[in-house]
């Protein structure tokens, strides 16, 4: 069934074949008028849009490939050569039906992306549900969203608590927590729960749209050997004419002049590197990768010195509880007492606490009386009728204690920023206070130099104590502190004179480095507009881990297409160097020329295929 | 000045960029024309009052190029 419905859809090049074959066999008999029809039938059936084409070309002064085949047959008409005019036609047709089969798998990445686009939406309209087109969404759109359905488009949450799938953009399958007001993104998916969201983008404006439009550009963005390799075949083709001419005016042959001006076009050479890219391109789109071109797929890949931004790149930019110190009571009980002082505050020193606070499962739902804060200070309130101040050293009346004040400097030489929980009389506790390393970020480090890299580095606006934590915590030897936004810029070009750099940030006061280094990359690029846009690669999630994958892809990627420049290159000399000895003939010229462009497309679709190593 | 943005069927071979953009190019009210070879598409910028963007499209597929989308 499957294979009539195939020669059903196929049947042009069904005909063409048992044409081709049936002239084949009568190819070894001499030629009679059985022949002749059938293998001009051929050449016409299989050539009319070549020679339909070949009329444009000419008619608009462009020699293009089809021109010359075009000469070619009809040169082999008049010699008399009819099969090896109906072979060429034939298998230069047949390979462009299958050169488009195969690309069109190398460019399935983003075709798939753009087919998870979720096609309806339940909206809600004064109580009542309807289901809508999603294309007919309107900003500001009220819609009910239920477990195991795609988000129509991004919004906000404005009722329910969810856990939401988001490896179609992130590449990250480990569902993440919303709650309300957390925002949700297009085309991911509701994996527990239900929610009310309303709606803030739609159509073009979201981030899967956008993300499709930033692939789509950057298939076609050029990289420099793609410039080089069409340079050259913008050459060979007319040198080729050329030589085809000199060829026919010195020996008089018409059959070795003509076979010249089929191997004219260097497809695979053409090819050989977008194939490539694309290829890499769409399979790291698919993983959570944003690649903004060939030429940032090279760049990557001969990187050997990074530089890391601190807060938000090697660390998640979010504060945490690192270290608790007791002077009186227990480390549990001025956790607790802390969190309960903090609950009204939005200040994320204050969530750090309180978050630990969760996390230690100790109940603080009981909420402070007298509740004050002090702006640069910290909070004072009053709980089961004491008085507590949380804070810095402003927020004490009385002269500490002398082994207080030495550890508040022994936290401070660790990078924790101290907040001190006191009532009217003594200090009763430190909390240490920094920003958490992100969990892959030691695994990285450490990973990168199998990847050729030869250093890695850190840069910060923090201070010195805080750099020096951090950067020993993640195994880094090279760090530069108390930078200023341009100072990190300065450094990465002082680098870039003996190193290729690859600058990794988030965007985030480090927007003007990123812009300097060879390679930059930004992490965490959902909703991160402006590092979208400067950033060569960008990796949608927060994953810090998604680098070392990124580079392994571009160092595949361009092996590739190495291995795709040398085969095409090689051909083309076979070709010539046949040609001119008399060793392949035009049929043959034609096969070499299309067998090459497929190896090499097929090639490319490895990188398709290829997958990281999992850790 | 209109940008149009026609979507074809697959590219295949390179030397259709060079015989759209020379089509296009030579047409009458049209300034720039960019074709995306990988992506299939032809990004052209023209004066809408001279030559619209049905004429183009048409203009495209007479040259034997299915035209999927204009926008």
């Amino acid at each position: 069934m499957k294979t009539k419905k195939w020669i059903k859809k196929n049947t042009y090049i069904v005909a063409l074949t048992i044409l081709f074959v049936t002239s084949i066999v009568l190819n070894e008999f001499d030629e009679s008028l059985v022949s002749i029809t059938i293998m001009s039938l051929l050449t016409l059936l299989a050539g009319f849009h070549i020679f339909k084409k070949a009329l444009v070309d000419l008619r608009y002064k462009i020699i293009g490939i089809d021109l010359l085949v075009t000469i070619a047959v009809i040169a082999a008409f008049i010699i008399g050569d009819l099969f090896e005019a109906a072979a060429v036609t034939y298998l230069f047709t047949l390979g462009h039906v299958l050169e488009k089969l195969s690309l069109e798998k190398t460019r399935s990445s983003l075709k798939a992306l753009m087919d998870l686009k979720p096609r309806n939406a339940r909206r809600i309209t004064d109580g009542q549900e309807e289901i809508i087109l999603a294309e007919n969404l309107q900003l500001e759109d009220i819609l009910l969203v239920k477990l195991g359905e795609k988000i129509p488009t991004d919004g906000k949450i404005i009722e329910g608590t969810v856990m939401i799938d988001e490896q179609i953009l992130t590449g990250e399958s480990i569902p993440v927590d919303k709650k309300i007001n957390d925002e949700v993104l297009g085309s991911t998916l509701l994996t527990t729960g239900y929610m009310k969201m309303k709606v803030s983008k739609i159509g073009e404006d979201t981030t899967l749209a956008r993300m499709i439009q930033m692939v789509e550009e950057a298939q076609d963005k050029k990289a420099k050997t793609q410039k080089f390799m069409e340079v050259f075949s913008k050459y060979y083709t007319p040198f080729i004419v050329v030589l085809s001419i000199v060829i026919l005016l010195i020996t008089q042959d018409v059959r070795l002049a003509i076979t010249m001006l089929v191997i004219a076009c260097p497809g695979a050479l053409v090819i050989a590197t977008p194939v490539s890219f694309v290829a890499g391109i769409g399979n790291a789109a698919k993983k959570g990768i944003l690649f903004k071109g060939g030429d940032s797929i090279e760049r990557l890949a001969k990187g050997n010195i990074v530089f890391f931004d601190k807060t938000g790149t090697l660390t998640s930019g979010k504060p945490v509880l690192k270290k608790i110190h007791a002077f009186a009571l227990d480390e549990n009980e001025i956790l607790r007492i802390a969190a309960i002082g903090e609950s009204y505050s939005e200040h994320p020193l204050a969530q750090a606490i309180i978050d630990e606070a969760n996390k230690r499962s100790l109940s603080i739902n009981e909420k402070p009386e007298e509740s004050q804060l002090i702006i640069g200070k910290g909070i004072t309130f009053k709980y089961n009728n004491d008085i507590y101040a949380v804070g810095n050293l402003k927020t004490i009346s009385f002269t500490p204690e002398p082994n207080a004040t030495s550890k508040i400097a022994e936290f401070e030489s660790f990078g924790y920023t101290t907040l001190i929980i006191s009532n009217a009389e003594k200090i009763l506790g430190l909390f240490g206070i920094a920003d958490g390393v992100r969990k892959q970020s030691k695994q990285l480090i450490s990973e990168l130099k199998s990847l050729g890299i030869k250093d890695a580095i850190m840069l910060t606006g923090d201070h010195e104590s805080v750099a020096k934590q951090i950067s020993s915590e993640v195994g880094i030897k090279t760090y530069y502190a108390s930078l200023l936004p341009e100072d990190k810029a300065e450094i990465v070009k002082k680098y870039q004179e003996n190193h290729h750099t690859i600058f990794v940030g988030d965007g985030i006061n480090d927007a003007l480095a990123l812009s300097y280094a060879d390679a930059s990359v930004a992490i965490g690029g959902v909703g991160k507009d402006l590092a979208m846009e400067t950033a060569d690669v960008v990796l949608m999630s927060e994953d810090i881990s998604k680098l070392k994958d990124a580079i392994e892809i571009s160092k595949k990627v361009k092996t590739n297409m190495f291995q795709n420049i040398v085969l095409a290159l090689l051909v083309v000399l076979f070709l010539m160097v046949g040609v001119i000895f008399g060793k392949v003939t035009m049929s043959i010229g034609m096969l070499v020329h299309e067998v090459s462009v497929l190896v090499v497309i097929i090639n490319a679709i490895r990188l398709l295929k290829y997958n990281v190593k999992k850790r | 000045m209109k940008k149009t943005v026609i979507r074809l069927e697959t590219l295949t071979c390179p030397s259709c960029i060079r015989r759209i953009e020379g089509m296009v190019a030579k047409q009458i009210g049209v300034e720039s024309v960019e074709v995306k070879f990988n992506a299939s598409k032809v990004e052209i910028r023209h004066d809408e009052s001279v030559i619209s963007a049905e004429e183009l499209s048409k203009a495209i597929s007479i040259l034997g190029y299915k035209v999927l989308e204009v926008k």
